[in-house]
């Protein structure tokens, strides 16, 4: 396979409702956003587009991708779409990768889109609820919360993770977007305001939770001769790896856990392992983009992350599965500032899903668009020309390295891509 | 045949177009109706669009889970290969491949995790708030997600010993059956 290298992106600004714009109008907006970035690409020159949705009811239009591609005028060259849940914004940039990778493609366009809008937010939980069993555990009481609840509950239960520590995540992501002029939510909060917002499913409350959103989002990847011929300071897609596990969580296995290089089995002697305190998709995901990437710690190899906190509860367990702290930890590694701007690995700088919003289809490329200007150090450029969430490279011994991580389900799809600045 | 004698029908009453006839477009119109829209905003148009469907649902090769409920019974799956246990219906083994058989559950287990839903999906909305489980049974590999009742939020913790109960009037869905608790209900001490 070949190198592939990212040379622009674009997003709309994420919002509750944006009845004024049809979904082919917002990717067409973010699409123009990156052509501006990279004026010397042609619209000539893209062979192809990769589309990502998430949910036919939401939209409520079959093959809505198509209408994407006839609307940026990229007839009739190939397209498809991609679905994989929350994943799915995450599985498009990769297939995107694998058009360019594969040599089918030197320019593939990566799109995608969410309507969370059209219906009102406990019909928009009962959709998504849908991407549960429908035989088993929605007739039960179909609510993501209320999964993620019970995994984190578990979670608690075996590491002593406290609700205080969710809500520092929450506390920080939205700190973060304070300086995102993208982000749908601009609120400075505190740990006590977080735990006094309504309780959804008990420990989680309102602002441990990402809400509904309309947005769009497009990455362009393409090979080194094109990167070469119209970008100036292409990022490099370095590392792909992707995870999955049963669908339904009572599932799980409770084995033994799939370990990373810079870890030790002694440490999980007694650990059981995933449960559904972790993410065996996210570690699997993260064991294969490592290896891909090179990356032998994290912590040191990589500086900084943007993760599907869709909960706060699931950026901490995430933290676990890429390994920046053992199984456990994770409570403690919030706690110790460590993901934090400017601490020893900033995790969701741009402020995450939480602050962000989580428009399901763009929300995987919003990540990788976030990841593509910091690693440029294009950050204030596309924000207003504020720079505070702009992070500095680690190391000068090696280019600066960015991870992004895309999440489906009680944890079913999980895609870990890592990009690496060439400037 | 019967196609034929509509379109002969349908010929015979055709109106005043026919071939010959001078069109009387002013005569011309769609039957009116009273099925207006509801609009909730002119700028943009915004109107109510309504979806509704009802499917012919097959459980398949798990039709047995869902019978064993309406006769009390809780049927989980045992692998033939390799003896992994699946408290939910699995006609292949997720280890091994291997075929598996019916098995029947304990009725009595252990709450593993759970939560308190104050929100929920439009469906279940009016059950707010309502406690789910996942349900682990001993010498059975994998868990059950199910309802609890008779305890609050307050009381509900890891560990604790439940019962299987059964509705009378079966729906024929995994709500059949509910989890009670099976030992003396107290504030719980710690967080979960
Ligand atoms: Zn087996």
């Amino acid at each position: 396979m070949r190198p592939v290298y990212m040379i622009s992106g674009g997003i709309t600004k994420f919002s509750k409702a944006n009845p004024r714009q049809s979904f082919r109008l917002m990717v067409k907006e973010s699409f123009d956003y990156a052509l501006r970035d990279v004026p010397m690409l042609r619209r000539a020159m893209i062979d192809g587009s990769v589309g990502s949705y998430f949910s036919d009811h939401f939209t409520r239009q079959l093959k809505a991708a198509t209408m994407v591609q006839d609307f940026l005028g990229l007839c009739p060259k190939p397209s498809k779409r991609i679905e994989g849940g929350g994943a799915t914004g995450g599985l498009c940039f990769q297939a995107a990768w694998e058009a360019v990778a594969s040599g089918r493609m030197d320019c593939c366009l990566a799109f995608g889109f969410e309507t969370m809008s059209h219906v009102n937010t406990w019909k928009g939980n009962e959709f998504i609820a849908l991407a549960s069993d429908t035989n088993f555990d929605y007739p039960v009481g179909g609510f993501y919360s209320g999964y993620y609840a019970m995994m984190v509950v578990r979670h608690m239960y075996e590491f002593g993770t406290t609700v205080e520590q969710l809500a520092m995540v929450s506390v920080k992501n939205h700190k973060n977007a304070l300086h995102n002029i993208w982000a749908q939510k601009h609120l400075d909060l505190t740990i006590e305001d977080v735990r006094n917002s309504p309780l959804v499913a008990y420990p989680l409350t309102m602002l441990d939770i990402c809400t509904m959103s309309d947005g769009a989002a497009c990455c362009i990847l393409a090979s080194e001769k094109v990167a070469e011929k119209v970008c100036p300071n292409p990022v490099r897609v370095i590392g792909i790896g992707t995870g999955t596990d049963a669908m339904r969580m009572a599932d799980r296995p409770h084995g033994e856990v799939l370990l990373l290089k810079h870890e030790d089995p002694s440490w999980y002697k007694n650990l059981k392992y995933p449960g559904v305190h972790s993410f065996r998709a996210g570690r699997n995901a993260t064991r294969l983009a490592y290896e891909h990437a090179g990356i032998e710690n994290p912590l040191e190899d990589l500086d900084f992350i943007e993760l599907h906190d869709a909960y706060t509860s699931s950026e901490i367990q995430t933290y676990e599965d890429l390994g920046l702290c053992r199984y456990g930890e994770g409570g403690k590694f919030i706690e110790s500032g460590a993901p934090a701007l400017g601490g020893k690995i900033p995790v969701n700088p741009s402020g995450g899903l939480i602050a962000c919003g989580h428009p399901v289809g763009a929300t995987g490329l919003m990540q990788a668009v976030f990841a593509f200007w910091q690693l440029q150090g294009t950050v204030a450029k596309h924000n207003n020309g504020d720079a505070k969430i702009q992070v500095k490279p680690k190391k000068k011994s090696r280019p600066m390295r960015g991870l992004i991580h895309s999440h489906a389900g009680t944890g079913t799809y999980v895609t870990v891509s890592i990009m690496e600045s060439t400037s | 045949m019967a196609e034929k004698k509509e379109t002969a029908k349908r010929t015979r009453k055709a109106p005043s177009s026919q071939l010959g006839h001078k069109p009387q477009w002013n005569k011309l119109r769609l039957p009116e109706t009273d099925q207006g829209t509801v609009v909730f905003s002119t700028d943009p148009l915004i109107i109510k669009n309504h979806y509704e469907i009802d499917y012919i649902h097959s459980y398949a090769e798990d039709s047995p889970f869902f019978i064993g409920l309406s006769q009390g019974r809780l049927m989980g799956s045992e692998c033939t290969g390799c003896r992994y246990k699946y408290a939910t219906p699995r006609a292949y083994c997720m280890e091994c491949g291997k075929k598996t058989k019916w098995i029947e559950l304990p009725l009595e287990g252990k709450v593993h995790t759970w939560t308190t839903c104050y929100f929920g999906s439009e469906a279940f909305l009016k059950e707010t708030p309502f406690n789910l489980v996942l349900v682990e049974f001993p010498g059975i590999n994998t868990l059950l997600l199910a309802r609890m009742i008779g305890v609050t939020q307050e009381e509900l913790r890891v560990g604790m010993k439940i019962r299987a109960q059964f509705r009378r009037n079966s729906r024929f869905d995994p709500t059949d059956v509910y989890f009670v608790p099976a030992e003396p209900v107290t504030k719980r001490e710690g967080t979960v």
